[in-house]
């Protein structure tokens, strides 16, 4: 087979970069010691070989972010780890939950809080980590908001990033049920209400939500499959396609960043 | 923003772009920073806050006063705000559409290249006058806790009507000041002027049987109370048909 064609060295900074090889070090075959150091770097050369995935990689990690990039700027990466947080939290919460409304959900979360280890952490966890996520989710878009980054060519990114909003609060909203004690039980009937008395589809949206136009039994496990799998998958997906964006589009540079037009000529340094 | 604008924009973003440094590895590692920030703050707020559980959840009383999420509480702040039934509608969903929409269509209808905030005024001051108002409803919705007794004087007519009538009186007040309603309703000078209606002289504008169908059958945003048992809904029903 054809050796593929080599990839241009990513431009990582010296600290960083792999010393050349001692002399008498792994010059064509090494002895067992240095074909174990080999054996990850093999590994990862056979999965290229067959996806070419590592020219993505490069891609994504050696881009160039612009001049002037400050803190602000980890905002949209710090939601994406509330995020994360709450996916990893939440799977072990759904290993007890059942939504059952004649007492089971009530009891699974009294269970976890109580009796299993650590399960009133994690469930904290779950529950602070909404609020971290919703602040961080306005900080962001804040950020987005003031720096005019949402001006052209990063329309679609808006437009997917207040999807994103919106779902978020949609989860917020769906959790608070599940707990079914009497707070989540009479805020969640106000909710599904107040939905339903909004113009058009209003009353369709409370009768979807509720499973019928009265809040019964079915409504937990509705509220239960919007929780953690309707919106969840979608939230995953979009946050995939806006971080397309921003690595496609690169992110914008601070909008009292100047470029100094004369350096131009010296992008051979670079 | 025309032709020229974009290109000037994508050519002046290209410079500052060959100027800046690789993202990996120093934007990962503020990000990186960043994450563990927010990781040592959920991890905090979980040990110091934990996770409380109320009482079973319990369609036929209603102790716990209907409370959302604290980020919900401006929306529901905006339903106290707008009080005539018409426009209700209009507040609850009406106006948060409206604000999602013109979200939703911010990038194409606010064109100019110019993106220094202290250079686009109207929308500079849009933001932070958005802000300043979510900020206040909040914080509005978050004081506005509803209290659980009833302070008001007992009518003349209930006190001459004699002992019956006034136990009947005694122990109504109790159930409703139990049961939510002042987060919803102001009787006297207790509980929330909204978004439900003042129950002070309601006996005055409704008949006995209006005031139980409303609790049967009530219109949104209030939730219905007919599950809760006779003895108490007969209560409320005794103790409301007397505020005239
Ligand atoms: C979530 C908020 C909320 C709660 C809790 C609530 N209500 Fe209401 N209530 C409303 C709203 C909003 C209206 C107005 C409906 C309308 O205009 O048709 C209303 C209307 C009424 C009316 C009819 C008033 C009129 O002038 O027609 C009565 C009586 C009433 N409520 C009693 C109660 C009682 C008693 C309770 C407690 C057991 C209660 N409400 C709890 C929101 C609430
Ligand atoms: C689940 C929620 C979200 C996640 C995980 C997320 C993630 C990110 C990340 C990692 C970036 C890279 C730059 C940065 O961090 O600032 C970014 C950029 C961006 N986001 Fe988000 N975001 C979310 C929600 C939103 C929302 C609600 C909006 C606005 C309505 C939005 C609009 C944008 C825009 C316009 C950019 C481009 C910014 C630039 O190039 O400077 N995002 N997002």
């Amino acid at each position: 087979m054809p050796k593929l064609p080599k990839l241009p060295a990513p431009p990582l900074p010296p600290p960083l970069r792999e010393p050349p090889p001692r002399p008498g070090e792994s010059n064509g075959k090494g002895g067992p010691i240095e074909e174990a150091k080999a054996a990850g770097i093999n590994v990862v050369d056979w999965v290229d070989e067959r996806t070419s995935l590592s020219g993505a990689g490069r891609w994504l990690m050696f881009r160039k972010v612009p001049k002037g990039t400050n803190w602000f700027y980890t905002l949209g990466s710090a939601t994406m780890f509330a995020f994360l947080s709450q996916a990893v939290t939440g799977v072990f919460l759904a290993m007890y939950y059942r939504p059952d409304p004649a007492g089971g959900a009530y009891e699974s979360i009294r269970y976890v809080t109580n009796d299993v280890f650590l399960g009133q952490f994690v469930r904290g966890m779950h529950k602070w980590g909404s609020s971290v996520m919703v602040i961080l989710i306005f900080l962001h878009m804040g950020r987005t908001f003031f720096f005019g980054a949402y001006k052209y060519p990063r329309e679609l990114n808006w437009v997917i990033g207040v999807v994103l909003l919106i779902l978020t609060m949609t989860m917020s909203f769906t959790g608070y049920l599940l707990p079914f004690d009497q707070r989540a039980y009479w805020a969640t009937i106000v909710g599904v209400n107040i939905n339903g008395t909004g113009p058009l589809l209003g009353p369709y949206l409370s009768d979807f939500l509720r499973g019928g136009s009265e809040f019964g039994a079915t409504t937990l496990s509705r509220f239960y499959a919007i929780h953690m799998l309707l919106v969840p998958g979608a939230l995953a997906a979009l946050i995939g396609a806006h971080l397309y964006l921003v690595a496609k589009l690169g992110t914008t540079a601070p909008p009292w960043q100047k470029a100094e037009k004369r350096s131009e000529l010296r992008e051979a340094e670079v | 923003m025309n032709q020229r604008e974009k290109e000037e924009y994508l050519r002046d973003y290209s410079i500052l772009k060959a100027q800046g440094k690789p993202f990996f590895p120093y934007a990962v590692a503020k990000d990186g920073a960043m994450a563990v920030v927010v990781m040592a703050i959920i991890i905090t707020m979980s040990l110091v806050l934990g996770a409380e559980l109320g009482s079973k959840a319990n369609p036929t009383t209603t102790t716990y006063v209907p409370r959302p999420e604290w980020y919900f509480f401006f929306l529901f702040e905006v339903l106290r705000v707008v009080k005539p039934p018409s426009l209700v509608g209009l507040a609850t969903i009406g106006v948060p559409t409206l604000c999602m929409v013109l979200l939703f269509l911010l990038p194409f209808y606010d064109r100019s290249p110019e993106r220094r905030p202290e250079r686009r005024p109207i929308a500079t001051i849009t933001g932070i006058a958005v802000i300043a108002a979510m900020a206040f409803l909040t914080y509005s919705g978050a004081a506005a806790g509803p209290p659980t007794t009833i302070e008001t004087a007992t009518p003349a007519a209930v006190k001459s009507a004699g002992s019956a009538s006034l136990t009947e009186y005694e122990a109504g007040k109790k159930v409703v000041a139990q049961s939510g309603c002042l987060a919803c309703h102001k009787i006297g000078e207790n509980g929330n002027a909204g978004p439900g209606p003042d129950l002070t002289h309601i006996a005055a504008r409704l008949p006995r049987q209006g005031i139980a169908r409303t609790l049967v059958n009530p219109t949104a945003p209030m939730p219905s109370f007919k599950n809760l048992p006779p003895k108490k809904f007969t209560a409320i029903v005794n103790f409301l048909a007397q505020l005239k």
